[in-house]
């Protein structure tokens, strides 16, 4: 009884200062999520990171740093165990009793929303900013992001096609999934001035060939690192369906980085503008025209 | 924890060990003798054991906290102070996290291994473990229907449960699969033990497919929770969890050495066993109902954790014989202590991060059970009941 009691009152002691979103103690950071990690060390805090998740895979340094395992299995104890003074964790990191656990362990803990658009990214980057008390530095990664997007945006008015792009969420020839609408594979092939060739259902289905076939994709969108799970450009046309499909036939396959497509971070502009170019190739001609 | 003395109601398997003796009154007398001894250095073993891997569990982990310190941090709690010092953090840890994981390990272990021991003695069957009657899976539905539906379909039920909604959802699938299962196999007040065996693995297929349409539709996220959900973890430990299971894992395991005597019995045959006088029917359905809830409660906890159920009443087996008063009991501390060990490699062994209980205990569970079976056809002897 005298256990719960000191632990409600631990609770509530530790539950006070962490109202409101000013700055906090930063000296020791574990940061949850790719696009959070990523923020913290566009900011320039990267040396104050003492832990990452296993989805931080960018900048190479994160990844040199301590593992705390999946963002949605945390361990209380591991997170506990490297004595932080704040832990960022993106929104849906859980379970939700370690983040309380945390809490009650006097650590302060801010989870940082998330949803695949503009506005969330920028949002990201002010709300980690103003913790760190790095806003400075926020407005400028903002306006930099913001410039990219710019001229991602005058790329796409370049732009004479719209064409029709299928994700495909490939883990080795046996598992892909194809991206349907609401996703932020979704949200990126908008940015980028094409259309979903999935309009039929909600969230990621296992792709099969006559599905693929009735969405004649004009585009073949993949992570770099699931094209080459399913043995790259060639190991792709050989899977049902594909080479009966526009883009199968004229084998345009684009692959991109995984936290840069999907992370919606502080280099969602470069991501955008990168996409982009690879999803109208006209852009690359003129572009290239126009250097030479 | 003392066996009482044994008489002539034994289990015919246990005489036959000592058969060869038995022409000889002062050689079977000796031979029991032995055997309470035997029994008593096992279960006196094994309490032993277990207060290791409590006292391990609680001083080892990611956080460095010094055996003296637990012991001042234990002692502060009951209000007595200790000379050694120790931070606020590292008393957090211990009280909020570490105590009440150690004490869930302990009641999963032992009701898993518990409700193993008796699920054998009633199938008769050594390889009979809780999932046979459909506890198990039928959480696991509940459970993975919960996390793919629960933000959507179940959002009222979410709001209202909040993270209470997927353990209590479990608690009720794996009881309602195993009442489904029991009636299946009952007729006229009779229950078949091999009906029920044959309607538990119907139940567990069935189970089986609708796991698999939620896997279908469940997102990215979903299908990540799910299978770390199936692999098992005791990391959401919390007082109030423990206190919600807490009594029904312990009142189980007090519970279940009362049909000890009963399970002897049984395993005589069933109609030897109501010739003895036992309710034959009674015991089954009180043995169904325990498992049920304890393994209902357990998994609700901490997921699906396998072959704890399954080795530990084995291992006992081979040390003390197959009688249910010492083999219960016996079952309770052993699994206990070991599901304690697996949780103490699965947070440290990868720390800062944690592995999944369950990949912990089938990865030690089975090459051991595999040695077991071997060595066992080496001797020539098998399993024998």
């Amino acid at each position: 009884m005298r256990l719960i009691a000191s632990l409600l009152v631990a609770w509530a002691l530790c539950a006070l200062p962490a109202q409101g979103q000013s700055t906090a103690d930063t000296s020791r950071i574990v940061t949850v999520g790719g696009s959070v990690t990523e923020i913290v060390y566009a900011l320039g805090t990267g040396d104050q990171v003492v832990g990452v998740d296993a989805s931080s895979v960018y900048p190479e340094a994160a990844t040199e740093k301590p593992s705390v395992g999946y963002f949605r299995q945390l361990p209380a104890e591991g997170v506990l165990s490297l004595n932080p003074s704040l832990v960022l964790a993106l929104e849906g990191t859980g379970p939700p009793t370690v983040l309380d656990q945390l809490r009650s362990a006097g650590v302060r803990t801010e989870v940082i929303t998330d949803a695949p658009t503009v506005a969330s990214a920028e949002q990201k980057i002010r709300t980690i900013a103003e913790l760190l008390g790095r806003t400075a530095q926020g407005d400028t990664l903002v306006q930099q992001m913001k410039r990219d997007l710019a001229e991602a945006r005058a790329l796409r008015q370049e732009a004479t096609s719209a064409p029709r792009v299928l994700f495909i969420y490939a883990r080795g020839s046996g598992s892909m999934n194809v991206a349907g609408r609401g996703t932020t594979a979704e949200a990126m092939i908008e940015l980028a001035g094409a259309r979903n060739a999935i309009t039929g259902f909600e969230g990621f289905k296992p792709m099969t060939a006559e599905a693929v076939v009735s969405a004649a994709p004009d585009v073949l969108l993949l992570l770099t690192r699931g094209l080459d799970s399913v043995g790259g450009v060639d190991g792709l046309v050989d899977q049902p369906g594909i080479a009966l499909t526009p883009a199968g036939e004229n084998r345009r396959i684009v692959a991109m980085d995984d936290l840069l497509m999907l992370g919606f971070g502080p280099r969602l502009g470069t991501a955008v503008k990168e996409l982009t170019v690879k999803l109208h190739p006209e852009l690359e001609t003129a572009s290239a025209a126009a250097t030479q | 924890m003392e066996p009482p003395v044994l008489t002539s109601e034994r289990p015919e398997a246990e005489r036959q060990d000592e058969a060869p003796a038995s022409t000889n009154g002062r050689a079977a007398a000796s031979m029991r003798a032995q055997h309470r001894r035997r029994v008593r250095l096992v279960l006196g073993g094994l309490i032993g054991l277990l207060a290791v891997a409590v006292g391990a569990s609680l001083t080892l982990g990611a956080v460095a906290i010094a055996p003296g310190q637990v012991l001042a941090i234990l002692a502060e709690q009951v209000g007595v102070s200790l000379p050694w010092a120790y931070e606020t953090r590292q008393e957090l840890v211990l009280t909020a996290i570490r105590l009440p994981r150690v004490l869930l390990a302990v009641g999963v272990g032992g009701g898993l291994a518990v409700s193993g021991a008796v699920m054998q003695g009633l199938f008769r069957n050594p390889l009979a473990d809780p999932s046979l009657i459909g506890v198990s899976s039928g959480a696991a539905l509940a459970a993975v229907i919960t996390i793919v539906l629960g933000s959507t379909v179940f959002s009222a039920w979410s709001d209202w449960l909040g993270a209470f909604l997927l353990p209590a959802a479990a608690f009720m699938g794996g009881v309602l699969a195993t009442v489904i299962v029991y009636r299946l196999a009952t007729r006229e007040g009779r229950t078949s033990v091999a009906t029920m065996l044959l309607a538990g693995i119907a139940i567990n297929a069935l189970a089986g497919a609708g796991t698999g349409l939620m896997i279908f539709i469940a997102d990215d996220d979903q299908l990540r929770d799910l299978t770390f959900w199936t692999l098992g973890s005791l990391g959401g430990a919390t007082w109030t969890q423990l206190a919600v299971v807490g009594p029904v894992l312990l009142g189980g395991m007090l519970a279940t050495p009362l049909l000890a005597r009963p399970l002897n019995a049984l395993l005589l045959g069933e109609g030897e066993a109501l010739h003895l006088g036992i309710n034959t029917e009674q015991v089954k359905k009180l043995v169904i109902t325990l498992a049920a809830l304890v393994v209902g409660a357990a998994v609700a906890v901490s997921g699906i954790i396998g072959f704890i159920g399954l080795v530990v009443p084995h291992l006992l087996r081979l040390a003390v014989g197959p009688d249910h008063r010492v083999l219960v009991p016996g079952s309770a501390l052993l699994g206990g202590a070991l599901l304690l060990g697996a949780d103490l490699l699965a947070r440290t062994i990868v720390a800062p991060a944690e592995l999944p209980i369950g990949i912990v205990t089938a990865l030690l569970g089975a090459p051991f059970f595999l040695w077991l079976l071997l060595r066992d056809r080496k001797r020539g002897t098998g399993y024998s009941f």
